[in-house]
């Protein structure tokens, strides 16, 4: 299993063709206190940079973007009742979908561990 | 480079970047947005004492010419003078009263809302204490100056602290310092001496809460500091300032309130006192009470999205498939647990229940008119 991350702040997990995508935990302190997710819908197509969902702390709106081109085959349902996921389990339990990847090779574009770690440094 | 000139700043600031705060630019200053978490702030303010700096806003002091005076008549000649430029009685402003109320254009919209208050002590009548709002006070005070600067000095009082104490523990908290202001009820101010500051107490705020603003000379930092020591106390940035006001059904001039909107259409009419109906006195006055009379077109309500998704300022809201009106404040309300939101509705939707559609990102979503406050009061009357 390989995870990968954007510079917008998500990542993504990778077993086979399927990568679970959701926020950092560095994004989602940034956020704060999250209210409200707006999934996407099963089945939806993004194209890699896509507004995929909306993540909502009490403050403001804020865009998720789709980190890999692919179809949606499940959206994390559980956030729509439980929001706050996002703040105590990002990595994990908070995950937002996950998408049947359409073009694999998109994943060598983004930073590994090391690399995403380096990256918030400098912010 | 910005376009933008540089940010002021407030005596505090340094208190706020010792505490920690998310510094944002508001106003023309550089403000703390929120120090541990907006939800955590706001739950404090609603179970215990919140500080808020509020220094951005505009506090002045209008004065008949040769300054205060100890008559009565005194009083009169410097309210009849404000009283052009707003629909409140403030002639009949005992000493110590405060009143919110609104400077109007001629069309009878909002310039802004403040607060007047008549001086408690005898030998400062012919004196009004006024609080504008802090985006708004370069063209409050210059609209003063132009109307009404040759009858009387207008000075800002705004390189002072000016701090807001919010919540069921303010009483306790403030009246360690200011052993007076106890005794003070809901919209009364004295001049107070703490620790040879001489500050002005008044009994309002903006979170509907019970709590105090004060005005501190800026050589009162220390002060302040050690109120912040209290562990009944803890400092709130903007961000909750907005939700505790928002489920307080009060309104943020530049959001729910501006110079199209009157203020029959805000769902302020009370803020048009008797006797300034009879005198239809105040500027915009005709077109204000035909709609005292005959209703506004538009009107000021409460909304209550019926799911988890908050609906944002701009949002627009539907009956049927009839654009009706616009979120003009929204988000989530932490002691509602909920989202909630305020808005302008044709009139003939504005009953409270009236089932409403928003259109949150291009998706319908049920909403209903809801009766405000969100949260009760906790005045102390």
């Amino acid at each position: 299993m390989t995870v990968k991350y954007t510079e917008d702040h998500e990542w993504v997990s990778v077993e086979g063709d399927t990568a679970t995508v959701g926020i950092t935990s560095y994004a989602a302190e940034q956020l704060g206190d999250v209210v409200f997710v707006e999934l996407p819908d099963v089945g939806a197509s993004f194209e890699k940079g896509d507004d995929m969902a909306v993540v909502e702390s009490v403050k403001a709106a804020s865009d998720v973007y789709a980190p890999v081109s692919g179809d949606v085959i499940e959206a994390n349902t559980k956030l729509s009742d439980a929001p706050e996921t996002v703040n105590e389990a990002p990595d994990s339990e908070g995950w937002f979908a996950k998408i049947k990847l359409s073009n694999p090779s998109e994943l060598d574009s983004l930073m590994d561990d090391a690399a995403y770690k380096a990256f918030c440094a400098d912010l | 480079m910005s376009d933008h000139p540089p940010l002021a700043q407030t005596p505090l600031h340094d208190v706020h970047v010792r505490l920690g705060a998310k510094m944002v630019g508001f106003a023309g200053y550089d403000m703390p947005i929120q120090f541990e978490g907006v939800m955590a702030e706001h739950k404090w303010t609603r179970e215990h004492c919140g500080l808020f700096d509020v220094s951005h806003m505009g506090p002045c002091l209008l004065t008949l010419p040769g300054g205060p005076r100890e008559d009565e008549d005194a009083h009169i000649e410097i309210a009849k003078l404000i009283e052009t430029l707003v629909p409140g009685d403030i002639q009949g402003l005992e000493p110590g009263q405060a009143r919110l109320t609104v400077l109007l254009n001629e069309n009878g919209g909002i310039l802004d809302d403040l607060i007047i208050t008549r001086p408690y002590e005898g030998d400062q009548q012919g004196r009004l204490y006024i609080v504008v709002n802090g985006a708004t006070k370069g063209d409050d005070w210059a609209l003063m100056n132009e109307k009404l600067g040759d009858l009387a000095d207008l000075e800002r009082l705004d390189n002072r602290i000016l701090v807001a104490l919010q919540g069921p523990d303010a009483e306790a908290v403030v009246s360690e310092s200011f052993p007076e202001a106890a005794y003070l009820g809901f919209m009364e101010s004295r001049r107070m001496v703490c620790k040879d500051l001489t500050c002005i107490v008044s009994r309002c705020g903006y979170t509907g809460e019970d709590g105090f603003e004060i005005l501190v000379p800026a050589s009162g930092v220390g002060h302040i500091v050690e109120l912040l020591g209290d562990e009944r106390v803890k400092p709130i940035g903007l961000g909750a300032r907005d939700s505790l006001r928002l489920e307080a059904g009060l309104c943020l001039y530049g959001h729910d309130l501006d110079p199209q909107k009157t203020p029959v259409e805000a769902s302020l009419t009370w803020l048009i006192s008797k006797n300034r109906r009879a005198a239809a006195d105040f500027p915009g006055a005709t077109k204000i009470l035909d709609q005292i009379a005959n209703g506004a077109p538009i009107r000021r309500v409460g909304i209550q999205p019926m799911d988890r998704a908050p609906a944002r300022e701009g949002t627009e809201i539907y009956a049927g498939d009839k654009k009706i009106g616009e979120i003009t404040s929204g988000g989530f309300g932490p002691t509602v647990e909920g989202p909630v939101a305020m808005g302008y509705v044709d009139r003939e939707f504005a009953k409270t229940g009236t089932e409403l559609t928003l259109m949150v990102r291009g998706k319908p979503r049920a909403a209903k008119v809801a009766k405000l406050p969100f949260v009760p009061h906790n005045y102390k009357r």
